[in-house]
């Protein structure tokens, strides 16, 4: 009897204890949901806007009355896609083939070797995924170029900023692991300097060169009309600045592993593109992704270049023109067709790549 | 005070006796800092000195080779055989001085003037003259070439002597093949870094060297190139920005007695002035006055005094040259004559006020949720996160500008309320400035508490379970744990981050800009800032709306000042700095 007691307190703390745990559980859940409703509102009314088919600006309903897809036919209204516009003359016709012929000879040179060893297994792997990359990016360009949008604004801005993000995916993610790669590995004179000297750039706001590199622009003849690649050059130029985080991820990779290669009369070369690239593949996806990602929303500097020239605004700028101009009753829920097509893509990717986005951003912030 | 008298000592006391510390030790460490700020001039030019010195000397021991390549760079590695080498030494020369005596030249003469002949017009043909503009970029970017050159010049003589040195004790000289293969192994770094440099050096360091400069000149659209010149004006933009606070546009109170106060109005031409006043006679008197006036007046009511009920009137002087308005105005409310220096004091406190929020409000709050759904017992913890992520996935202008647009006069959440009767009138969410404050801190909640989640339940997940287990079986309960455990480990761990988000939230363009564009606009503020605008913002409405590019560029200095500034500080203070031993 006497030992039941403290027994039966304990049962009792406990049951309280669970009791007590249930509640805080259940406040936790009531939370997370009201939250969810939250986040999700704004884009489930975005969505239902955009199949609205009460004209007018905004009103004071969720649920539209009249469904309609006219929102989105106006969107693509007078695009055309059509293969035959890859063999359209001699040029088009020209550059078709010398694009396609590059996919396959990289694909022959980089697939020829049969491998010896566990190195050069891992270093086939590599020219593999290598290969396939090309061969996607080839296909991309084929596709965007069998799409004329002359007649259409949505499709041609999306196609811009389409080709932007994938130069900038392509160019930044080089930049990158280039300076990251020097700076983590590579011991010399004026690596601290460089450092330093990037730290201090970093502070200076963004937008205060935004005239100078205009003029700087206009002097090639890249803005208004040529805004396009005049965009992909001012944001892979710099872009070498970003190397924190993919520098921060290097560091973590054993020296040891360099040093041996290396006695084995492996170059510095060999070293990045077969040890050191293989293992930093989170870092790299996570680096295309953000040179993805990034022109999708760029509006100032987009604006700024293709001042008043509509055939070479992007996304960002055309909808905002939409949704800003004096009139945006009229094309309220065209904004909103026109958002979810954007948001679509960009959202699968990165819920795609969430993973790699993570160590990313986690990484970064561990490291400053 | 030895260790242990410091370790009896409590919380507070420790805190002043750290915080007099780092007083008293702030004189010196000022001393400490001229110090080597000045051993670092002595050292500079001593190194400047040896070079100089290396030069000379390099030339009187040098063979014929080496002297003709003072003159003709890469002659001697040429002549040593070394082609490849000489050839670029060679071939870098020729464009340098074709670029020199062709196009930089013309360009660098200019730039202590930047121009003297104005565009002018001839009859119909407009006769172009210099353009300030390209004289102070081409003359800075010939600086940069000049500068490369001369630093290539050292290396062809450090070259050729070091050439010289091998060839007599008897080794012999890389060949084109050997320097080739070096640049994909021990001089990797450069081929790596060669691309990145050139870029930075011209889309960054450039532009930025050139918006220094213009902070010195009088760059703004009245004197636009090229129809216009601009000049060298020295310090007097600062002085706009910071120091002048007086109300140069001439308004002087007087008070009569009996509660009549006169304001004389000495409006400069093109000057507006707008004066707000609930005296209808003062109205009624302006009236008059603007009959016989020849200066530009108007006058409107604006609305309702809250305090006293009273009609707010508005006068609008637009003065011609030497014109003197007098007006008598009771119960005068507020004279509108915002100056720069007082539009950046409050646009810099309100920068900080939202920097502050939007980092720290976003800090908490993201971990408070991290820590939820990393519960044991929570389920979907994959689902929770995924609708969490959506904000970072949607591009911003996407999802910023639709949740601005649902909070507007005419949006979304209004009409619901107003369909619901709940209120009658709009609520004024981007009209009010406070509302619009607190507003764009909440929606900036809804924006950064997903990247704080992700960021948070990766750190969450190392810290070691057993400090849990042992703080529950010592029968702390969740918040001293999380006091005691988590906070610490996290605020460790994350210091340079919150640093960075800090000076990144100063910085932060986009929510601002999407959601309210710095409006509404402020009768106080002066060059079209609104309430709501941060200074990266009002710098943006400075060159693309006002074209007042001076004064952005003494901005943009300001706000690196103030990030550097903040930097260095909290650097100092960031635990994970201090002590990096703590929680390993």
């Amino acid at each position: 009897m006497a030992n039941q007691i403290p027994e039966v307190q304990n049962e009792k703390k406990l049951r309280s204890k669970k009791g007590h745990e249930r509640q805080v559980n259940a406040t936790i859940y009531a939370i997370l949901i009201a939250m969810s409703i939250i986040w999700l509102c704004p884009f489930v009314f975005l969505v239902l806007q955009s199949f609205r088919g009460e004209s007018g600006g905004q009103v004071a309903y969720v649920i539209p009355k009249q469904w309609t897809l006219d929102n989105y036919r106006f969107l693509f209204d007078g695009a055309v896609v059509s293969v035959g516009l890859l063999f359209k003359d001699l040029p088009a016709t020209l550059l078709t083939l010398a694009t396609n012929a590059i996919g396959v000879l990289a694909a022959v040179f980089f697939l020829r070797r049969k491998p010896k060893n566990p190195i050069e297994k891992i270093e086939l792997s590599t020219k593999i995924k290598g290969t396939a990359l090309i061969f996607g990016a080839l296909l991309l360009i084929d596709f965007i170029r069998c799409v004329d949008a002359t007649n259409c604004d949505f499709v041609h801005w999306f196609m811009n900023t389409l080709i932007i993000a994938l130069f900038c995916a392509v160019i930044q993610t080089m930049m990158v692991l280039c300076v990251s790669y020097a700076l983590s590995r590579m011991r010399f004179k004026g690596r601290k300097l460089i450092m330093n000297v990037v730290l201090v750039l970093g502070m200076f706001p963004g937008f205060l060169t935004m005239i100078v590199l205009y003029y700087l622009l206009k002097m090639l003849g890249l803005t208004q009309a040529g805004a396009v690649p005049g965009l992909i050059l001012i944001s892979c130029a710099s872009s070498g600045m970003g190397y924190y985080i993919s520098k921060g991820f290097f560091d973590t990779i054993p020296k040891s592993l360099d040093e041996s290669a290396r006695i084995d009369g492996a170059t510095r070369l060999q070293v990045f593109y077969s040890i050191i690239m293989p293992m930093a593949k989170p870092i790299v996806i996570y680096t295309i992704l953000m040179g993805f990602m990034g022109p999708w929303g760029d509006y100032v500097f987009a604006s700024y270049v293709a001042f008043g020239h509509k055939a070479s605004y992007n996304v960002a700028v055309g909808l905002y023109r939409w949704v800003n101009t004096n009139d945006y009753q009229g094309y309220f829920t065209k904004f909103c067709a026109g958002g979810v097509l954007v948001a679509i893509p960009i959202t699968l990717l990165f819920m795609a790549l969430q993973k790699y986005y993570v160590e990313g951003v986690t990484g970064g912030a561990v490291k400053g | 005070m030895n260790d242990l008298d410091f370790l009896k000592l409590s919380k507070p006391q420790k805190f002043l006796y750290n915080l007099k510390k780092l007083i008293f030790s702030l004189p010196g460490r000022f001393v400490g800092a001229v110090k080597g700020l000045l051993m670092w001039i002595v050292n500079l030019i001593r190194g400047v000195g040896a070079v100089i010195a290396d030069i000379v000397m390099t030339y009187v021991h040098g063979d014929w080779k080496t002297k003709v390549s003072y003159t003709v760079m890469g002659f001697g590695s040429m002549a040593r055989g070394q082609r490849l080498r000489g050839a670029l030494f060679f071939i870098f020369q020729t464009v340098f001085n074709f670029y020199l005596f062709f196009f930089g030249f013309k360009y660098l003469s200019k730039l202590n003037t930047l121009g003297t002949v104005e565009t002018a017009k001839q009859g119909r043909v407009t006769v172009y003259g210099d353009n300030s503009f390209l004289i102070l970029l081409y003359g800075v970017l010939t600086i940069f070439f000049v500068a490369a050159f001369l630093y290539t010049w050292y290396i062809n003589i450090k070259q050729n002597k070091i050439s010289e040195q091998i060839l007599k004790s008897g080794r012999k000289l890389k060949t084109a093949k050997d320097d080739l293969a070096s640049m994909v192994d021990d001089q990797f770094h450069k081929t790596l870094l060669a691309i990145p440099t050139l870029g930075v050096t011209l889309f960054t360091i450039l532009p930025i060297i050139f918006m220094i400069l213009v902070a010195f000149t009088n760059y703004d659209n009245q004197h636009q190139p090229p129809q216009k010149l601009f000049t060298w004006v020295g310090f007097e933009n600062f002085e706009t920005l910071l120091a002048s606070d007086t109300n140069d546009l001439g308004v002087d109170l007087q008070d009569k007695g009996n509660g009549v106060i006169t304001m004389t109005i000495t409006a400069k031409n093109g000057d507006i002035i707008t004066v707000d006043t609930t005296d209808a006679e003062a109205a009624a008197a302006a009236d008059a006055l603007a009959v016989d006036s020849t200066a530009n007046f108007a006058s409107e009511v604006i609305g309702k005094d809250e305090a006293t009920g009273k009609d707010i009137y508005r006068f609008t002087f637009m003065g011609e040259a030497g014109e003197d308005v007098v007006l008598e105005a009771t119960n005068w409310i507020y004279v509108a004559t915002p100056s720069f220096s007082h539009t950046f004091k409050q646009v810099l406190l309100w920068t900080l006020i939202w920097a502050f929020f939007a980092t720290f409000l976003n800090y908490f709050l993201g971990m408070l949720v991290a820590i939820m759904i990393n519960k044991k017992g929570i389920k979907f913890k994959k689902l929770w996160r995924t609708i969490l992520v959506m904000t970072i996935a949607i591009p911003q202008f996407i999802s910023l500008l639709y949740v601005s647009k649902m909070f507007a006069a005419d949006g979304l959440i209004n009409g619901m309320l107003m369909s619901w009767g709940w209120i009658t009138e709009p609520l004024p969410f981007w009209t009010n400035a406070n509302w619009a404050r607190v507003l764009i801190i909440v929606i900036n909640v809804w924006i950064g508490i997903p990247y704080l989640m992700l960021i948070a339940t990766g750190i969450l997940m190392n810290i070691p379970a057993d400090l849990y287990e042992s703080a529950r079986i010592d029968g702390a309960n969740a918040f001293q744990t999380y006091m005691k455990i988590t906070l610490p480990y996290m605020l460790f761990v994350t210091g340079p981050y919150l640093l960075t988000s800090f000076t990144g939230n100063i910085n932060n363009f986009n929510v601002i800009f999407l959601l309210s564009g710095g409006k509404p606009l402020a009768m106080d503020l002066a060059g079209n800032a609104g309430s709501t605008d941060l200074l990266i913002t009002w710098l943006y409405k400075m060159t693309v709306t006002d074209s007042n590019y001076k004064l952005a560029a003494v901005m943009g200095i300001l706000v690196f000042v103030v990030c550097a500034v903040i930097n260095l500080v909290v650097y100092n203070f960031i635990p994970s700095v201090k002590n990096e031993e703590d929680f390993q």
